[in-house]
């Protein structure tokens, strides 16, 4: 196996952009520590080196799903809702991942996956514990939800 | 993102699953890099040796959960840097000899007490170990020495009083031995 850093080196910065996708910029920080500390406690036990970047992934999908499931799945409460005039536009990133911040669990995972990460359909599967076919389907479901409600 | 790792560095040290961390320190030779597990230092790496190896291999024999994590290196660069400045004869950090075992193992830890400012010969550093004909396996022992410096192999010279070999290369060995006063 790897010295641990190199993942770090390798993947902390996607699994910290995943996890902004999905449980926002505010609690990515705690996701990102469940998730390394995690990974770290396993490790040594793990014995195959081939997708670290998935197995991560997988990881930090886990950890966004028990801050959801801790949350009451409630979407994430804005403290202070910024007061800016309508024409200032939000960074255009940023509302479609609140958008992708309210999608079902799933269909969230996929989305953060494939666009957020990058990961194509197979990685995505592994990532989700499903078939690639119900990745597609997941992945296809979100995104027709996020332009409905981006319309 | 800096914060966000030496936070996770440091949750790793609290729960105990940081088996060996690493820093990177800067010497009158160049870029060293040490190592050490929650027994002590398990390795020395010198500038002319690829730290990247020595981290694979520290992964491998001693266990995968390694982190760049200066705090546990504090007090071995504090005894480095005084050593360096000639204001150090003896270390007193704890060692880790996970790195060693057997022949080699015993070579190293008679090589360890050495004193400052002396030297010793192969062949005496095989006695010690329990085996005057190993001479030739005593001199791999001071090539593989996981600890350099600290476990001072710098001081084992030929019988004839010949340099002979070193890991960081000769020029270091002659260096630190003028550093102690010897040549």
């Amino acid at each position: 196996m790897p010295p641990f850093q190199t993942l770090l080196d390798e993947h902390a910065a996607d699994v910290m952009g995943v996890l902004r996708g999905a449980v926002g910029r505010t609690d990515a920080e705690d996701c990102f520590q469940e998730t390394f500390l995690a990974a770290l406690r396993a490790y040594p036990r793990l014995g195959n080196a081939e997708n670290l970047r998935g197995w991560l992934l997988t990881i930090a999908h886990r950890k966004a799903i028990d801050h959801h499931r801790a949350n009451g799945r409630k979407p994430t409460p804005m403290a202070d809702p910024p007061e800016v005039p309508f024409e200032d536009p939000e960074p255009f990133d940023g509302e479609i991942w609140t958008a992708v911040g309210g999608l079902p669990p799933k269909q969230r995972a996929a989305v953060t996956l494939r666009y957020g990460s990058d990961l194509p359909h197979t990685e995505i599967a592994a990532a989700l514990d499903c078939s690639p076919e119900a990745a597609r389907r997941s992945l296809h479901e979100g995104l027709k939800r996020l332009r409905k409600e981006l319309a | 993102m800096k914060a966000t790792l030496q936070r996770l560095t440091e949750r790793a040290e609290a729960e105990g699953l940081l088996d060996v961390a690493y820093a990177n320190l800067d010497s009158p030779f160049g870029p060293l890099m040490l190592a050490a597990t929650a027994r002590g230092l398990v390795r020395v790496n010198l500038p002319n040796q690829d730290p990247e190896q020595a981290l694979e291999e520290l992964a491998a024999k001693v266990s995968p959960r390694v982190l760049e994590a200066p705090a546990r290196l504090e007090e071995a660069r504090r005894e480095l840097d005084r050593y360096f400045a000639g204001k150090l004869t003896e270390f007193e950090l704890p060692i880790d000899w996970a790195l060693t075992h057997g022949f080699r193992g015993k070579v190293q830890r008679a090589i360890n007490r050495i004193p400052y400012g002396q030297t010793r010969t192969y062949t005496e550093m095989a006695r010690r170990a329990g085996n005057e004909r190993a001479v030739r396996a005593a001199g791999t022992a001071c090539g593989t020495n996981p600890l350099p410096i600290v476990v001072p192999c710098h001081r084992v010279l030929r019988s004839g009083g010949g340099l002979g070999g070193y890991g960081g290369g000769l020029p270091m060995k002659e260096a630190l031995l003028e550093l102690e006063g010897v040549r």
